[in-house]
């Protein structure tokens, strides 16, 4: 087991391209790392590089302490699980499973052991015999585990390893995939595009986006505390609202209504090239139905009124959806996101998700009054995408001084 | 209703069947029918011998220029096939795999030589065979045969190292494993059925060669099946050799079936599968 540290890491393509850029990152020994971020992010190129599949072209790749550029692949003692699977269809479960150990040489007897050992784990036990043609979907991403697990390596490294699961298993093998982790403590750096998935599992989540890093951090940090417009757009779901919002006498002028700001946001403000427009953003269950407010809550947000689009009932929950008047909120990551999403479908005007309490009458077509909180709202300076609502780190709302 | 059209399918395509094949097997058949008739009965015309005899077949092998030739024969296309195969799957899996200077001046070239005339090649190669002492040697045909037979062999083989899944051969990497031993470990297995057919068309290109082997050789010593079959004469001058040399090409395609046979036993279909999702 080690630790895996990259220093100023790129790697640039013979046609020009940077596919990543300076990445820094430090993944302590035992840490369970998830790389996130849309196609084309340099997650996986990244976890290529660590496994040693693509060259470094600049920058220092440091795996317990040791400089490992230019050593193969075999010789930086890592596995990995591919989103393929990539199993060898012409040998049984067992014999894939064993390859790594038959490769390192080591006796029969050993061999063996560990195989069934690690079978035992993943419930593979009935199937060892079996060719990858005869199993399912599961039974092949469980292979896949073993043949990584099997010869106890510095650290794993998993390419999007559920993402050919339907939904159901999916969630099932997250909890497999964490529950392995934390048992066998082994440094796991594992790529997703998926926020759930990067949300669940990770003691830390890296957000990638162009080949950069965004933001690192524990999932609920970057839920709470989003450096930037991209990391909060791209964390939850459904995802956070963006409203845009003008600066105007000390308020912001939004389409659901003038919301106040802060003494500390005021002065970030009055600079002479501060953004006359700002982004805000305010996640959906921020929102409440007016009704169910007690007045003590109702004093820490303010209140709008807006036609029902849409009722969803989750049953623990409601997501509802509003369509408010007004200008959109725009920006390079915004467009990123959408795009990222294949949401280039937009029936004009804004709309508004919430997630409202159970008890809540709402109904699709009516007029109803939404409390919203202020102290979780962010802003964003458009050009940059930068959330200034943050003060060392940590988010204070609109009206944090 | 459907039943009706489904049976009509089937008595069409039935029909299509059957020419197709009796349009391809009559001449091997009259062929294998004369094998087995007396001198005088040779021309009668018929298709079914009349009189039944092995005298054809009795005659072919106690000459020991048949049996020379078909230890040749089988000697050169084995080893042209072997060398044709390995160096032919190397060349392939190294333009299926790599990008690297040159890639496609090579596959342009080798698709020249594919289509480069033979009868063309015939005369200089016999002036250089001859200055070379290569002339009717086995190395004398076994080098212009690997000649032709290796963009075939690079062709097929590329388009089979093609459908392996890249993953495949990072996963044997990162499992441990060398360049060469991902090859030998896990591509080769799978490259198989390639290996085979490629094999099979290779060995049969040059089992049926007769240009080279009629120009590049004089004597037994190098003498290929399909030319000695058009030196044979009867015992005598006015006896007629057509029964002989009927009877020796059926013997020289049982070695072809064989090898067919053999074969494409090997030749099992969807022996990547399971490999990845799909």
């Amino acid at each position: 087991m080690a630790d895996i540290v990259l220093d100023k890491v790129s790697k640039r393509f013979p046609d020009g391209t940077t596919a990543v850029r300076d990445v820094d990152l430090e993944i302590a020994d035992g840490e369970f790392v998830i790389l996130v971020g849309p196609s084309g992010c340099g997650k996986s190129t990244t976890l290529n590089m660590i496994a040693g599949l693509e060259d470094i072209s600049s920058g220092e790749l440091r795996i317990g302490g040791q400089r490992v550029n230019d050593k193969a692949p075999r010789d930086r003692d890592i596995a990995m699980v591919f989103q393929s699977y990539a199993l060898y269809p012409n040998m049984t479960v067992r014999e894939n499973m064993a390859f790594p150990l038959r490769l390192a040489k080591q006796d029969k007897q050993t061999i063996d052991s560990k195989v069934e050992e690690a079978a035992k784990v993943l419930e593979l036990t009935p199937l060892l015999d079996r060719k990858p043609a005869n199993l399912s979907g599961g039974q092949r991403q469980r292979v896949a585990m073993g043949r990584a697990i099997v010869r106890q390596p510095k650290a794993f490294l998993m390419d999007e390893p559920l993402s050919n699961l339907d939904a159901k298993l999916r969630v099932q093998m997250r909890t497999v995939v964490s529950r392995l982790q934390k048992q066998l403590g082994t440094t796991t750096v594992y790529v997703t595009h998926d926020q759930t998935e990067a949300m669940t599992l990770g003691d830390r989540v890296v957000i990638m986006r162009g080949g950069a890093i965004q933001q690192v951090g524990p999932p609920q940090e970057l839920y709470d505390h989003p450096y930037n417009l991209f990391v909060a757009g791209f964390i939850g779901s459904p995802s956070m609202n963006f409203l845009h919002a003008a600066v105007e006498d000390g308020k912001l002028r939004t389409t659901l209504g003038d919301v106040p700001i802060g003494e500390r946001i005021r002065r970030q403000l009055e600079g002479a090239d501060a953004p006359r427009e700002l982004i805000l953003g305010i996640r959906p269950e921020h929102f409440e139905d007016a009704e169910l407010v007690d007045d003590d809550t109702r004093r820490r947000g303010m209140e709008f009124t807006a036609p029902v689009d849409i009722v969803e009932s989750m049953g623990s929950d409601k997501y509802v959806y509003f369509t408010v008047e007004g200008q959109r909120a725009s920006a390079a990551e915004l467009e990123e996101l959408a795009a990222d999403a294949g949401a280039d479908f937009s029936g004009g005007g804004a709309s508004l998700v919430t997630r409202l309490s159970a008890e809540s009458t709402v109904r699709e077509g009516e007029d109803r009054r939404v409390w919203f909180n202020l102290e979780k709202i962010h802003l964003f300076d458009p050009g940059s995408g930068h959330n200034l609502t943050l003060h060392e780190g940590r988010s204070g709302g609109a009206l944090a001084d | 209703m459907a039943v009706d059209t489904t049976t009509r399918a089937k008595l069409r395509w039935g029909l299509l069947d059957v020419i197709v094949v009796v349009f391809a097997l009559i001449p091997v058949l009259w062929i294998a029918s004369l094998s087995f008739k007396t001198p005088a009965t040779l021309t009668d015309g018929r298709f079914w011998p009349r009189e039944w005899t092995l005298d054809n077949y009795r005659s072919i092998f106690t000459t020991d220029q048949f049996l020379r030739a078909l230890v040749n024969s089988i000697g050169i296309a084995l080893i042209a096939t072997a060398i044709a195969v390995v160096l032919g799957a190397m060349a392939a899996y190294a333009i299926s795999r790599l990008d690297f200077p040159g890639k496609r001046l090579l596959v342009g070239v080798s698709l020249l030589i594919a289509m480069f005339p033979q009868v063309s090649l015939v005369s200089p190669l016999f002036e250089i065979e001859r200055q070379l002492g290569l002339f009717d040697t086995w190395p004398g045909l076994i080098l212009p045969y690997i000649t032709f037979a290796l963009p075939l062999a690079i062709y097929t083989l590329s388009a089979f190292f093609k459908q392996i899944p890249w993953d495949l051969e990072k996963a044997a990497k990162m499992d441990g494993a060398t360049q060469g031993q991902a090859f030998r470990r896990v591509i080769a297995p799978l490259a198989a059925p390639g290996l085979f057919t490629t094999a099979i068309l290779v060995f049969i290109f040059c089992w049926n060669d007769f240009l080279f082997a009629v120009t590049l050789t004089s004597t037994e010593r190098a003498r290929t099946v399909p030319v000695a079959l058009s030196f044979f004469t009867g015992e005598s001058q006015f006896e007629d050799p057509t029964g002989a040399i009927c009877a020796a090409a059926v013997v020289i395609t049982i070695p072809i079936i064989l090898f067919v046979l053999f074969f494409q036993r090997r030749i099992v279909s969807g022996l990547t599968s399971g490999a990845v999702k799909g």
